[in-house]
This record gives structure tokens, C-alpha cells and sequence, in this order.
């Protein structure tokens, strides 16, 4: 799995995402700059594409550094209760600030995120038990209990309707000036390369890290304020994406290992293209209407998880 | 040197290690021996420093071990527990060059990959050097971990049961490389051992544990001789010498 293959892949299919879609766009039309055409370019094409791409990216990081810092290949935002704790967090938000500001959202959330994704960590620590498919299930559980949680309170509140929208990842409502917030990733995957070797370090056990003078919680936390980060950015702009930062670091683990410095870049490639695939997909399928993408992800993604587990089966 | 000084550790009220004073020769190889649960491996844990002792010092050369700085410490003490228990999926080649990491961080110079190159030729690992850890058998995994140890450089070397889950070829080749270790390049060993005979035939000293408390210490074979094993795992151990060795023959007695 070349990288040189991944960015061709992406380019193609990042100019294929662009011309698809309801209203025909041709890259003629985008020559008048007055054109309806390039307005809808503009505003509704490339933040979407942009979207995609960054949390693509970010979430499949998301997933590496979890895995690498949990020391379990099956563990992510998905499995943790990352993002149920985000959800959660979203809705604190709403019921404490009647309107509540992105950044207000943001930060609410974050701090949900990263207690719930801390709380899974202890558990983590605390289970002797430590088979490499019980704890994720363990997270699932985790994770559906908060959930039920939020959907009691969103209930209560009646704010259901409203939540829904964070439950399922759709990007049919990228627009212009609704997914900047998706910025974030950027700087954050740049940290990440930069922390790389020590989170391969972190990954290799407490003890390991001692060893080579590493400060082990210090790097830990700091990976998962990363992940908690790019969780609440995704879910708050685009809404949950399953399984994502799951399967797209164990694909890449598979070819070429886990030395975060040399599979940060093909996971956050990989990341990318998969959603792509989804998101054309999904618009095509039942053209002119539209499947969202946390259903595309999650069928497809949850086929090649469980191909994953029995893969694992096999080799263990 | 590595001075221990009225080392405890308790875990609850049970005391595993209980006030254990011994010196640790500079340039030798020192093996730990004794009944299980006689507190080897916590010594060891808190000699390295990933375990913290209750009361007492450890000190390497003259230094208090708990406040040097991790980096420093990482440079002048390298520690393999005793169960290598790793998902990470790297190469040997990955995995020894992260002995370089106290130096440079994980950005190689090109001294770090002329040490890495070293270290794995000196394994006999250089052709294998893209394999991954996952892929190979128990005896080849220790000796990558060696080797990460050997990159690391460190002027003391602690190893936790290095032999566990080796079969005797393979055993045979770490302690040798081990006896290299402090014969070629100077270094200092120390190892929990099992299995009497390879402390006897490999390491210039013993300390015998036993309910935490250091028991024996001296030269190999003041340790190796019945009265003293008597004492320390309750049996009549016979002790046969062949080819300048000294052998016990503990399995009938």
C-alpha cells in the first residue's frame, strides 16, 4: 500500500465528489465566476468535500492513537464511548445555554468526551481480564449506557428531534460556514505526526516506556486529549460516523505495521478515501436522494470489522 | 556500582522485599536466585525504578536513582521485564532502534543507525532485520528486546527471567551473549535466574532471596555448594563439577 497510490486514489476520487450531486456542475461552468453553478460550488461542493476529507482523516487518527495508547486493536472512539460521551456532553450543552454557540457546544462537549474517554481508560486498567475482544465490548456497554443516558434527558427535555441530528453522521448539510470548526483536525494531525514516536513508545506498555525514559501517563493523556478533540469537532459538525477509526488503522496495521511515524500518514490517507467512497456511494445509490453516511460507514464498515474479528480469530 | 540500601516494599501489610542491603559489582555478571515469591522481581522492578520502594535508596554510582531524570536514568539503566507481552506490530529493526529513543527522541542520527546496525549484527539479527515481532518464535523475539537493550546503550543491564519460555539452545545463546555483554563491552548484568545451573556456569556472583530477605551473597562458588543451598531452598542439593563447572543435581533430591 503505497503512499503514492493512496493520493492518486484520493485525487480522483476527491474530483469525482466534487461533480456529483443533484444540481449537474460541469468544471466549465466554473469558469464564470457569476455562474449558479460555481455559487453551488462554492458553498456546497468543496466545504463538503473539505468536510469529508478532514474527518475522514480524523477520525481514522483518532482511532490509531486510541488503539495505540489502549494496547488493543479493537478499541476507538466508536468502542470507547467517546462518542457517546460526546453526545452526551452536546446535550448538557443545549439544555444549560438556550443557545448555545458552537464554541460553547465545543466545549462542552469536549470535556465530555474526554472524561467519558478517561472513565473507559480506568476501566481499562482495572480489568484483569484483558482479552482482546472483551474490551471493546466492554466500551459498547460503556458507551450504551450513556447513550441511554442522553436519549432519557434529550426525552425529557424534548429535545430529541433536535439530537438526532448529532446521531447520525449526514453530510448533505455541509455548508459553507458549518464545518470550519472541522479545522481543528489540521493542526491536531500535525501534532500527532510530531508525537508519533512517543505514542509507538506508549504503546509498547508502561513498563517498556519507563525504560526508555519515556513520561508514560503524560504521553497518554495528552494522545487522548488529541482523540477527544478530533471526536467532538466531527460529531458537532458532521455527527457520529461508527466504526471509522476502528477499521482503517487495522487495515493499515496489517501491511505495514504499527510504527506510528510511518502509518500516521496512509491512516489518515486511507481515512479519507474510504469516507469518500462512502459519501459517492451514498449519493449515488438512490440519486436523486441520499443515503447518510453514518449508514454507509456503518454497513460497510461494519462488514469488514467483523471480517476483522474472524481474521484475528484465525491468526491468534 | 549499584548500592541497594534498606530496601522495603510492601504490598498491603505483606512485605515483599524487607530491608535489603547489597552492592552490585560493576563489570560482572549478578544473578538472583531463590524460591518463587522470594521478591527478585520487585527488587529488580525497584532498582529500575519502575516500581517505588517504601523505605531505603538505591543508589548508581553514588547517585539516588530517584532523582535522576528519566531521560539520564534511560542512559545509564536499561530493564527487560520478564513477559514481553507486546501488540505493537514493528519490525526488529524498528524495535532496536527505539533503544535509541532517550538519545534522539526517535529522530535517528546517523551515530543512532550506526549503533543500530551494531547492535543487530552483533545479535546475528541483521538478516531478519525487516521481520516482524509478531512472526517470529519466542527465541528470536528475546533476542531483538536484546538487542533494543544493546542500542540502548546503557552501562547496567537488569533483566527479569530473560529465559522464560526458551528452549535450551536458546537459553544457551542469550547467556552467552549476556557473558559477551560484560567480557567485551564492560557492561554490568543482572538477572533473575531460575534455573540453578546456568547461574552457576554464567555469573562471576550470586544473591540468594528468600521471604524477601537476601539470604546469600558472594561469588558463584561460595553460592553454589549445599551447605549454602540447603539454606536457602530447603533441600539437599548434591553438587557435581565437570569441566571446571559446578553442577547441581537437584532432581532426585
Amino acid at each position: 500500500m503505497k503512499k503514492r497510490y493512496l493520493l492518486l486514489a484520493l485525487i480522483v476520487l476527491s474530483a469525482a465528489s466534487l461533480f456529483v450531486g443533484v444540481s449537474s456542475i460541469s468544471p466549465l461552468d466554473l469558469l464564470d465566476f457569476q455562474s449558479e453553478e460555481t455559487q453551488i460550488f462554492l458553498i456546497s461542493r468543496l466545504p463538503r468535500l473539505v468536510a469529508i476529507l478532514l474527518a475522514g482523516a480524523g477520525m481514522s487518527i483518532a482511532g490509531l492513537i486510541m488503539q495505540q495508547l489502549s494496547r488493543n486493536k479493537f478499541v476507538s472512539p466508536t468502542t470507547a464511548g467517546t462518542l457517546d460521551a460526546t453526545r452526551l456532553g452536546i446535550l448538557v450543552s443545549m439544555l444549560l445555554f438556550a443557545n448555545a454557540t458552537m464554541l460553547e457546544k465545543m466545549a462542552v462537549a469536549f470535556v465530555f468526551a474526554l472524561a467519558g474517554t478517561f472513565v473507559f481508560m480506568q476501566i481499562l486498567d482495572r480489568i484483569k481480564f484483558k482479552d482482546a475482544i472483551f474490551i471493546p465490548l466492554v466500551g459498547l456497554m460503556f458507551g450504551n449506557i450513556l447513550s441511554s443516558v442522553t436519549t432519557f434527558f434529550a426525552y425529557r427535555a424534548d429535545v430529541i428531534q433536535n439530537m438526532s441530528a448529532w446521531l447520525q453522521g449526514d453530510f448533505s448539510m455541509i455548508m459553507k460556514g458549518r464545518y470550519e470548526l472541522l479545522y481543528i483536525s489540521i493542526p491536531i494531525l500535525i501534532i500527532a505526526y510530531f508525537y508519533a514516536n512517543r505514542f509507538t513508545v506508549a504503546g509498547m506498555g508502561e513498563d517498556f516506556s519507563k525504560n526508555l525514559g519515556l513520561a508514560y501517563r503524560r504521553v497518554v493523556n495528552f494522545g487522548l486529549i488529541l482523540v477527544a478533540l478530533v471526536t467532538t469537532t466531527v460529531v458537532l459538525t458532521v455527527g457520529i460516523i461508527p466504526f471509522l477509526g476502528l477499521i482503517i488503522p487495522n487495515i493499515i496495521s496489517i501491511f505495514k505495521g504499527d510504527h506510528l511515524q510511518k502509518t500516521l500518514p496512509h491512516t489518515a490517507l486511507l481515512g479519507a478515501i474510504f469516507l469518500l467512497v462512502c459519501d459517492i456511494l451514498g449519493r449515488v445509490l438512490i440519486y436523486p436522494y441520499e443515503i447518510s453516511i453514518s449508514l454507509m460507514v456503518g454497513v460497510i464498515g461494519s462488514g469488514i470489522f467483523l471480517y476483522l474479528l474472524f481474521r484475528r480469530k484465525a491468526y491468534a | 556500582m549499584i548500592q541497594v540500601r534498606a530496601l522495603s516494599k510492601l504490598y498491603g501489610k505483606k512485605s515483599v522485599v524487607e530491608d535489603v542491603t547489597v552492592d552490585i559489582q560493576p563489570r560482572k555478571i549478578t544473578s538472583f536466585i531463590g524460591p518463587n515469591g522470594a521478591g527478585k522481581s520487585t527488587l529488580l522492578s525497584m532498582v529500575s525504578r519502575l516500581l517505588d520502594s517504601d523505605t531505603g535508596e538505591v543508589l548508581i554510582d553514588k547517585a539516588d536513582v530517584k532523582k535522576m531524570k528519566s531521560n539520564d536514568f534511560a542512559k545509564k539503566v536499561s530493564i527487560l521485564k520478564q513477559s514481553n507481552y507486546m501488540n505493537v506490530r514493528l519490525t526488529i529493526r524498528e524495535l532496536v532502534s527505539f533503544g535509541r529513543f532517550p538519545y534522539s527522541k526517535g529522530r535517528l542520527t546517523e551515530e543512532d543507525v550506526r549503533i543500530v546496525d551494531q547492535s543487530l549484527e552483533y545479535m546475528h539479527l541483521t538478516d531478519m532485520q525487516d521481520s516482524f515481532l509478531d512472526e517470529l518464535s519466542g527465541g528470536q523475539r528475546q533476542r531483538a528486546f536484546i538487542a533494543m537493550v544493546i542500542a540502548q546503550d546503557t552501562e547496567y543491564i537488569l533483566l527479569d527471567e530473560p529465559l522464560n519460555n526458551l528452549d535450551m539452545k536458546h537459553s544457551v545463546q542469550i547467556m552467552k551473549i549476556l557473558r559477551r555483554l560484560v567480557d567485551e563491552l564492560g557492561k554490568t548484568v543482572v538477572i533473575v535466574l531460575h534455573d540453578i545451573n546456568f547461574a552457576s556456569v554464567y555469573s562471576d556472583r550470586i544473591v540468594a532471596m528468600k521471604d524477601g530477605k537476601v539470604v546469600k551473597d558472594g561469588p558463584t562458588e561460595e553460592i553454589i555448594e549445599s551447605a549454602a543451598l540447603k539454606e536457602i531452598y530447603d533441600m539437599d542439593i548434591p553438587i557435581q563439577k565437570m569441566d571446571g563447572c559446578r553442577i547441581c543435581v537437584y532432581f532426585s533430591s
